[in-house]
């Protein structure tokens, strides 16, 4: 019995962290894939982001919040972020595939 | 699940990997899909719905999810202003739902008749009922008929709104096509809010384009309910620039239609009356008829919702999103409906889960084409803040002093955008 009882609970949390996995994307992180292709074979001059260095995108979000690299609307959406909401949206984007 | 969560933490990943597969072989399966996983409704398949249901089945693929759409074919209405104006033609704006039902969705083509939030019950027209755990409500708008004197559904064959893409949008355009060089074209804009704010404006950019190159001698009035609008100074200064044809009447200046004549397509406001030769009547709306089926719209026609998890303050387990949800500062979009959806789907999938949805932040971006290389934007991001959502810092619209180059560029952006969006939610 106690060792059903483990089972169980131990089955219940490998599956609340299946989900966690997936849902637990940083504040904001979902919003990019509106203009950065989440998948390949997109026609669209904007980069995709998934699977890219997560230096290289903190970076780019910094100098784009700066002024230091130019943009056309990046300038005014980085503004909205904290560097660490930044840094932890740059991490999330770099762990998913290319 | 306290005791569960707590015990959990004690475990290493190597041993809760083990165990999990040794309780696998000895439960009968239903238990353990039972676990987390729950039963998701979504009645609606534009923006909003279509990438909420998709986010769904990626976040956990033992939600069960079902997308209730009346229509096979979803018809975009971003770039519908380029169809109207003939630079576009709208079979790129037709989408199907083949790849939504690819992911996993079960696709219901049929309108929901019923919807009692007690019971947690759907009844669909096609007499199925669809019990849920959680409901998503992505509707979209209704126009209100009552909302504009002598302006009813027989009017908008004569003076179409063209404000869901689709037939209407194609009336316009063969109005336009067929009107005579010379001819008065009006534009009733209503006061907000209402889904696409820039939307009217650069319907008129668009036709002042088309009827420069086409047909010069033409003329464009703008009658607006309202004395202010989305990214105004870029679009008067491009009006000034480009367009000497259009004149735009605010509010404070008589502008505010009050009520047509469509037996002589007459545009009536309190001061004057215009005899067009073609009436786009862009006219009040109101949240989409399900919200009052589902009793989640206010007395304003629209629906107030959470700002953490767009969980209706209405109903419990009932979600609104995309253009019928009352979302603060962000603005009733494509990109903020997908946005919204992506944000929603995770909270829908943490409460099923007995988990804290997270503060989300969000973004929009709007594209308007002013001229076919000529693009502006408003972008920023919001957070909610006492309960709503605000702007965050930064934000805002094109430099109004841009160069012509920043402005063709962002009319390429404006293209990408609109193939990205549509690939997440249709392709």
């Amino acid at each position: 019995m106690v060792h059903i009882r483990l089972f169980l609970t131990a089955a219940a949390a490998l599956a609340i962290s299946s989900i966690a996995f997936a849902a637990d994307a940083p504040p904001g992180a979902s919003s990019c894939s509106g203009c950065h292709p989440a998948t390949a074979g997109v026609a669209t001059p904007v980069p995709r982001l998934n699977g890219r260095d997560a230096g290289q995108i903190t970076t780019a979000m910094t100098e784009f919040r700066t002024g230091k690299r130019p943009a056309t609307v990046m300038d005014r959406i980085a503004k909205g972020f904290t560097d660490d909401e930044t840094k932890a949206i740059a991490a999330f984007l770099a762990a998913q595939k290319e | 699940m306290t005791q569960t969560r707590r015990m959990a933490r004690r475990l290493t990943r190597r041993d809760v990997m083990k165990s999990a597969a040794a309780a696998a072989a000895l439960l009968p399966m239903p238990a353990l899909a039972q676990g987390a996983a729950g039963r998701v409704v979504v009645i609606g398949g534009g923006f909003a719905g279509a990438s909420c249901a998709r986010a769904l089945k990626a976040l956990d693929a033992r939600i069960n999810v079902t997308l209730v759409e009346a229509s096979r074919t979803f018809i975009a209405c971003p770039f519908s202003n380029l169809v109207i104006t003939g630079m576009r033609e709208l079979a790129a704006q037709q989408f199907g739902y083949d790849k939504v039902a690819a992911a996993g969705v079960t696709l219901a083509f049929s309108t929901a008749s019923a919807v009692d939030p007690q019971a947690k019950s759907v009844s669909l027209a096609d007499g199925n009922r669809l019990a849920y755990d959680r409901l998503v409500l992505a509707p979209g708008i209704d126009i209100r008929w009552d909302g504009l004197p002598g302006y009813d559904e027989a009017a908008a064959n004569v003076m179409p709104h063209a404000w869901k893409a689709g037939e209407q949008t194609t009336l316009l355009r063969r109005q336009l096509e067929s009107m005579e060089d010379g001819g008065l074209v009006v534009i009733s804009a209503p006061a907000n809010p209402f889904r696409c704010p820039p939307g009217p404006y650069e319907r008129a950019s668009l036709i002042a384009y088309y009827l420069k190159t086409k047909k010069p001698k033409s003329k464009l009035i703008v009658l607006d309910a309202k004395d202010a609008f989305s990214k105004q100074r870029l679009f008067q200064n491009a009006w000034k620039e480009l367009y000497p044809n259009l004149e735009w009447v605010s509010l404070s200046s008589g502008g505010k239609v009050t009520s047509v004549e469509p037996a002589s397509k007459t545009v009536v406001t309190d001061f004057s009356r215009h005899q067009a030769a073609v009436a786009n009547i862009i006219p009040p709306q109101k949240a989409a008829r399900v919200a009052d089926l589902a009793q989640v719209a206010d007395r304003s026609g629209w629906c107030p919702v959470d700002a953490m998890t767009f969980e209706s303050k209405q109903q419990p387990n009932i979600h609104v999103i995309g253009d019928a949800a009352i979302m603060g500062a962000m603005p009733k979009s494509a990109f903020s409906a997908n946005a919204q959806a992506k944000v929603c789907a995770a909270a829908v999938a943490k409460l099923l889960a007995g988990e804290k949805p997270v503060e989300p932040r969000l973004i929009n971006t709007c594209y308007s084409v002013v001229a076919p290389d000529y693009g502006i934007t408003v972008g920023g991001a919001y957070r909610p803040k006492d309960g709503v959502l605000v702007d965050a810092e930064g934000g805002g619209v094109s430099p109004i002093d841009a160069p012509a180059s920043t402005r063709a560029a962002e009319a390429r952006y404006a293209d990408g955008w609109f193939n990205t969006i549509t690939t997440e939610a249709f392709g």
